[in-house]
């Protein structure tokens, strides 16, 4: 082992607490504003330490929301946000996967042009085709739906991908053993092939999950009722142009609950978080 | 690559791929298409009729001071935030890596802003940055500093990047982590044997084993500034002062929103589809070496 001096150690513990700090420093003055009276904020005499309006505040958030026009509950916000990211997790996994199993398990004209069709959305970001993407929804009466905020994002080429690659790795022995039992296709499918997926299937899950609820410019264009917002949308209406009116403790809650999901996913289930984004980078 | 032991069936894989077939060709190739058509129009005032006119939405768009700059913006704000995100990113790496106590505490505590939104990353910085109420604006204040970032371009630009890299440096962090757990433990010794001290190990064995990590992440980082950038420039500036965080990707945003010149906007979103293509088109020649390594 390559020695390392005690003193050497010492300075590594310290230089990772400081970067812990600048990390978590930002998320902390949230969390201290959220505490806070707007009036304090407002004039700039913020306190760095937790202030006493912790209940009232995040009370009036999730189950009323902001004074202003704009009024929507974040409690309702939050549950569009969980209806679509998990429209767009699950979604994604299942037509990935069944249009894997189909190109690696069967032999059938246009497979490898179907293959590349799907490969090639990975250079067709959202953003790349806005407006006329916004169009074709708008044409289809999906404007403020689920289906409107999920659907268009559903394809997933990195999904595809990754089941491909991991059925290529999957012994035909299998396949064989399970044909003598007379297990058909979607049989095999099934009872094999889904099972040892489990793995794959729940990193891929984790870090469709944060993907899904992260997203911003796809619902910013397609949502107008207030009722519709996610809650990234919903946060950024808060903040009015006239600065006066934005009542900050309010907008610092909705940030720390609009955090909560999506860093809860990341501690809790680290090992799928680390695999899922290794894996979906290869 | 072909499995050898298959299912044989006519219609069951046609069914198979079907959703995300027709999933991609409607949302994906049918807008891609129609960007690139709309690109080579030219509508009237009224959108009745339009006429075919080759190559002119791209060239009045070069002809474009906004456009221009727009794209220097985009290629700097990646440069900056790749450059100060990884080299942070690097030292957490670096030092994380060491077997210290508690070494798994520190993964944890510096990986969850991964998982925090674009927007929310605006929402957070723009509140302690803020010219009248942010926190940290006293002390700069006090410094003798004129700090106003909703008024002063070079301090948006500057606030933007700084929170564009914070947000990355969690990711950054994570890769550079794996990459040096995976150089071997008997080549630092040997160059430890030799004599060479741990600055001179880290900059001639370290660093060196690390450059295909460094490069895959340099392009992730400067794809990541180009696209997920959006959700921090309009919580925090929408592309203001004036236009001086106005990003390739904010500007197709806010062209269209005025509803201005169809043609443009699809030819600037052709431009960025051939942008994407090419970094992608980088990233998987890179990890193809990797493979083979």
């Amino acid at each position: 082992m390559v020695e390392e001096e005690g003193f050497r150690r010492y300075v590594a513990h310290v230089i990772l607490w400081i970067g812990i700090a600048i990390v978590a420093f930002p998320v902390y003055i949230a969390i201290v504003a959220s505490t806070q009276d707007n009036a304090l904020i407002a004039n700039g005499q913020m306190s760095l330490l937790p202030g006493g309006h912790f209940f009232e505040t995040y009370y009036q958030t999730i189950f009323v929301g902001t004074s202003g026009s704009t009024r929507e509950p974040v409690g309702n916000m939050m549950l569009n946000s969980l209806i679509t990211a998990l429209l767009i997790a699950v979604g994604k996994i299942a037509i990935s996967i069944i249009s894997a199993y189909a190109i690696v398990y069967f032999r059938f004209p246009f497979r490898m042009p179907i293959f590349w069709l799907i490969f090639i959305t990975l250079m067709l970001p959202v953003e790349v085709r806005i407006y006329p993407t916004y169009k074709i929804v708008a044409d289809l009466h999906m404007l403020d739906s689920y289906a409107g905020l999920s659907l268009p994002l559903i394809a997933s080429a990195t999904a595809t991908l990754l089941f491909r690659q991991f059925f290529m790795t999957v012994p035909d022995e299998l396949l064989e053993a399970s044909r003598i039992d007379g297990a058909g296709p979607l049989r095999f499918f099934w009872d094999t092939l889904l099972p040892l997926s489990r793995t794959n299937m729940a990193a891929l899950f984790v870090i469709l999950f944060i993907l899904g609820w992260n997203q911003y410019l796809w619902p910013l264009l397609i949502t107008t009722r207030d009722d519709m917002q996610t809650i990234q949308i919903g946060i950024r209406k808060m903040i009015t142009t006239t600065d006066a009116l934005t009542e900050w403790p309010i907008v610092m809650a909705t940030a720390v609950l609009a955090m909560l999901p999506p860093v809860f996913v990341v501690v809790v289930m680290q090992k799928l978080f680390v695999r899922g984004l290794v894996e979906t980078e290869k | 690559m072909q499995k050898q032991a298959i299912f044989q069936s006519k219609l069951l894989p046609y069914a198979l791929v079907a959703p995300q077939l027709a999933i991609v060709l409607i949302f994906f190739y049918w807008p891609a298409l129609q960007a690139l058509i709309q690109s080579f129009l030219l509508q009237d005032a009224f959108g009745l009729s339009s006429s075919f006119v080759w190559f002119d939405n791209y060239l009045e768009l070069f002809r474009e001071r906004a456009y221009f700059e727009a794209i220097v913006r985009t290629f700097f704000f990646s440069f900056a935030i790749a450059v100060s995100s990884l080299s942070f990113a690097l030292l957490l790496a670096v030092m994380a890596d060491k077997p210290l106590r508690g070494s798994l505490l520190y993964r944890t505590l510096l990986i969850w802003p991964y998982a925090v939104a674009p927007p929310v990353v605006g929402v957070l910085w723009i509140f302690m940055l803020h010219p009248s109420l942010g926190v940290l604006s006293r002390y700069l204040r006090a410094l003798g500093i004129d700090w106003n970032p909703l008024l002063d371009g070079d301090q948006a630009a500057a606030l933007i990047i700084l929170a564009a890299a914070w947000k990355q440096i969690s990711y950054n962090f994570l890769f550079f982590l794996a990459g040096l757990q995976s150089i071997p433990r008997s080549v630092l010794e040997a160059a430890a044997i030799d004599g060479a001290r741990p600055m001179r190990r880290f900059w001639t064995v370290t660093f060196p084993l690390l450059s295909p990590t460094i490069f895959f992440l340099l392009v992730v980082n400067i794809v990541y500034a180009f696209f997920d950038t959006f959700g921090i420039i309009d919580t925090m500036t929408r592309g203001g002062p004036g236009k001086s965080t106005e990003t390739l990707v904010y500007k197709v945003y806010s062209d269209g929103l005025l509803g201005g010149n169809l043609g443009s906007s699809a030819a600037q979103s052709v431009i960025l589809m051939i942008m994407v293509i090419v970094l992608t088109g980088i990233q998987f020649r890179f990890v193809e070496r990797k493979v083979t390594y």
